[in-house]
């Protein structure tokens, strides 16, 4: 009785251990992929199938939310030296040039330029980019492209129609300048009527649309030789910038709450028709289709303040897919990526998740205010192409003190100082 | 023989031991190891700083800021929250009606998820739509109406209030356990000298309590120091600096700027803070009963 019972407990261990070691197979024909993308899940597991009906090659899709675990769980993987075939990397452009650096990433420069070029042609360049390292860059990283991406977005701003309609506004024109957005947000304030809301409380939104504005006030290449250390952030331009959050918060426009405010809180008061405009992603456009599939609403570019140089919006790769340099399945790996990437998988991408895919030639299929965003490629740039990153203090004093202009505690010059005191101080450690 | 019973013992502790020393001693060293270091968590190398980052930690008026904050709702915990909770054990204590009704509902806010009830009471005190301004509208106090969590004036003291209202229920359950434990007869004979329930109140239940006290008042400052989940959901360390705590300064060295060894001085940092606080508490405590 009790050797029977050692006996089946020593068999319970060794199905316990087998089943642990055999979890990872090398048989050459699995494909693992680690991902974050909740919304994306139920349309990777039907391409896998599909795939795998095609080639034989059987690819698990394993999901890991929220995106903040996600991101902690490839650094451990990394450090452990158990990365999957393919994965993506949640960061800034630092964090993406220090996995390759680390020799986790494969460049696929090579396979991008197979056949002329053909799949690195298939993508809207500025998608690409987001995954790409140019010659001479600042993180010191061999120029080459080191990821796929999956699908697009642009960061911009949209407006409720019907809101507009009950303001005696025409919904078919959003404002076209900054003047106007207050206008309409004085407007707001007598009808009581929230205003723009965002997930500000996030901070890198604030981020986002500061360096809207600071393009739009400054151009490109002030705005760069100010991250170069070479123009300070007590320039008039960007205290011109500061302003503007200053003036939309005295014109009643910026919705109460909003310096505080998630992105998830901000969607469901857009969706919910209790704001009129919001400051969001592409990837809106699923979430208030579930939100409120009644909703009227347009996309539309941040109203210019300045027409000295182009309006410009965060946008490219909205999320990309590396392959691992350490796999064994390398090769069936980037086979897999281009099939996922060729039209009729991006359109049937496009089409089950609403977000705008990445190859060109799959935009057939789209609704209207998708159509809106992906015209907005046009004026998209994001801190992942610009080939320098700002330091993630001064982002961080940036964004909060814009939050504590709009709760009337800074005036824009005394952010400006304090920004450029924390510029300083991490230049002088760079030093 | 004697070796092999004490070898035998040892065989016995040896895997409570291994699980410590691999989750909680070896990292603690690592933790300790990497505040020596400049590393973003991602590369193989690690560049040695020396002390480095513990001399910019002294610098970062962040830091002390958010170590302030986190004083001040620690302060507000070991006051109004732990008066409530003992108000409460004291009452249920006594032959009440449905006391041990209340006993269960006064623990259901510690046993709920902490980011459930964030996110609640950023529904509660929304500005906007929230149901505290949409009462206080209702009873006339329209002037109080208020956007608590976006205010630089409010926010801090509103997230205290929020933790106390989450963490009063251990309390509480210790204070009630404590109260418990007084012998009856104490009481008794209280009363036979003549003494009110004032009287047997400081008398009998004050002094009798002092080490539950002392007990609740270590837990809540080594928990109220380290808040986080609640704050995380309910301002996310907005508006501006103004809700910020140590381990949110911490996540934000090692999130948002991929600044670990930094991280690791700060977790080190707090730790050497935490056990100063403990120590010093221990030192009254032990003073009070001499």
């Amino acid at each position: 009785m009790r050797q029977s019972r050692l006996l089946s407990i020593l068999i319970t261990a060794f199905l316990f251990l087998s089943a642990g070691c055999t979890a990872k197979s090398d048989s050459g024909k699995n494909i693992t992929i680690w991902h974050w993308m909740t919304d994306r899940e139920p349309a990777f597991r039907e391409l896998a199938k599909r795939y795998e009906a095609k080639s034989g090659i059987k690819v698990n899709f394993e999901l890991y939310a929220p995106s903040d675990a996600y991101s902690q769980k490839v650094r451990a993987a990394a450090q452990g030296s158990n990365l999957p075939d393919i994965f993506g990397i949640l960061g800034e452009k630092r964090d993406f040039a220090s996995f390759i650096k680390g020799g986790f990433i494969l460049d696929l420069t090579p396979y991008m330029l197979e056949d002329k070029a053909k799949w690195k042609n298939s993508f809207f360049a500025k998608a690409l980019a987001v995954d790409e390292f140019s010659a001479g860059n600042s993180y010191g990283v061999a120029p080459g492209i080191y990821g796929v991406p999956i699908d697009i977005m642009t960061i911009e701003m949209v407006y409720n129609k019907s809101l507009f309609k009950q303001l005696g506004l025409n919904p078919n024109q959003p404002p076209q300048t900054f003047e106007r957005l207050l206008e309409i947000g004085r407007k707001l304030k007598a009808a009581n009527l929230q205003g723009l809301v965002s997930g500000w409380g996030e901070i890198w939104m604030i981020d986002c649309l500061a360096n809207n504005y600071a393009f739009n006030i400054m151009g490109k290449d002030k705005v760069i030789a100010t991250i170069k250390g070479e123009v300070p952030y007590t320039d008039p331009g960007w205290v011109k910038v500061l302003s503007l959050f200053k003036d939309m918060q005295e014109s009643g426009l910026l919705a109460s709450g909003v310096v505080t405010m998630v992105n998830k809180t901000a969607e469901q008061l857009f969706a919910n028709e209790k704001a009129v405009f919001a400051f969001n992603g592409s990837w809106c456009v699923n979430v208030y289709k579930g939100m409120n599939p009644r909703l009227e609403y347009g996309a539309f570019l941040p109203p210019k303040a300045s027409n000295k140089y182009p309006m410009a919006i965060w946008g490219g790769a909205g999320s990309s897919f590396m392959a691992s340099s350490r796999s064994k399945n390398k090769e069936e790996a980037i086979k897999f990526l281009r099939w996922l990437t060729e039209a009729p998988q991006q359109a049937y991408l496009a089409e089950s998740t609403n977000n705008l895919p990445a190859n060109k030639d799959s935009l057939n299929w789209i609704p209207p205010v998708m159509s809106d965003f992906a015209k907005a490629m046009d004026n998209a740039t994001h801190p992942n192409v610009w080939g320098v990153s700002e330091f993630s203090p001064v982002i961080e004093a940036l964004d909060k003190g814009i939050q504590s202009i709009i709760i009337g505690e800074k005036t824009p010059e005394q952010v400006a100082r304090e920004v450029q005191r924390v510029k300083e101080r991490e230049l002088a450690k760079k030093r | 023989m004697k070796i092999k019973a004490s070898l035998e013992n040892y065989l016995f502790v040896l895997p409570a031991v291994t699980i410590f020393a691999i989750f909680y001693i070896i990292p603690f060293i690592s933790v300790f190891q990497l505040s020596f270091y400049d590393w973003d968590g991602i590369l193989p190398t690690k560049i040695f700083i020396g002390l480095s980052n513990f001399k910019e930690i002294i610098a970062d008026k962040i830091w002390w800021q958010s170590l302030w904050q986190s004083g001040y709702i620690t302060l507000i915990a070991l006051t109004f929250q732990n008066a409530i909770a003992f108000l409460l054990a004291w009452a249920c204590d006594r032959e009440i009606r449905m006391k041990h009704f209340y006993r269960v509902i006064f623990f259901i806010p510690p046993v709920l998820s902490e980011v459930v009830v964030g996110l609640v009471w950023q529904w509660i005190l929304n500005g906007n739509y929230g149901i505290l301004n949409h009462w206080l509208a209702y009873f006339g106090f329209t002037n109080l109406t208020h956007n608590w969590l976006s205010d630089p004036n409010t926010a801090l003291t509103t997230v205290a209030i929020v933790h106390c209202w989450k963490g009063f229920g251990w309390g509480f359950l210790l204070f009630l356990a404590g109260l418990q434990t007084i012998p009856r007869e104490l009481y008794e004979a209280a009363r036979v000298d003549g003494a009110n329930a004032w009287n047997s109140f400081k008398n009998v239940t004050i002094p009798l309590m002092i080490p539950v006290v002392v007990l609740v008042g270590i837990l809540t400052i080594l928990g109220t120091m380290q808040v986080f989940v609640l704050i995380y959901t309910m301002t996310g360390g907005g508006p501006g600096y103004h809700t910020e705590v140590p381990v949110l300064r911490i996540l934000a060295s090692m999130r948002g700027s991929s600044r670990f060894g930094y991280a690791c001085a700060q977790g080190i940092t707090f730790g050497v803070i935490l056990c100063m606080v403990s120590f010093a508490q221990y030192l009254i405590n032990k003073k009070a009963k001499a």
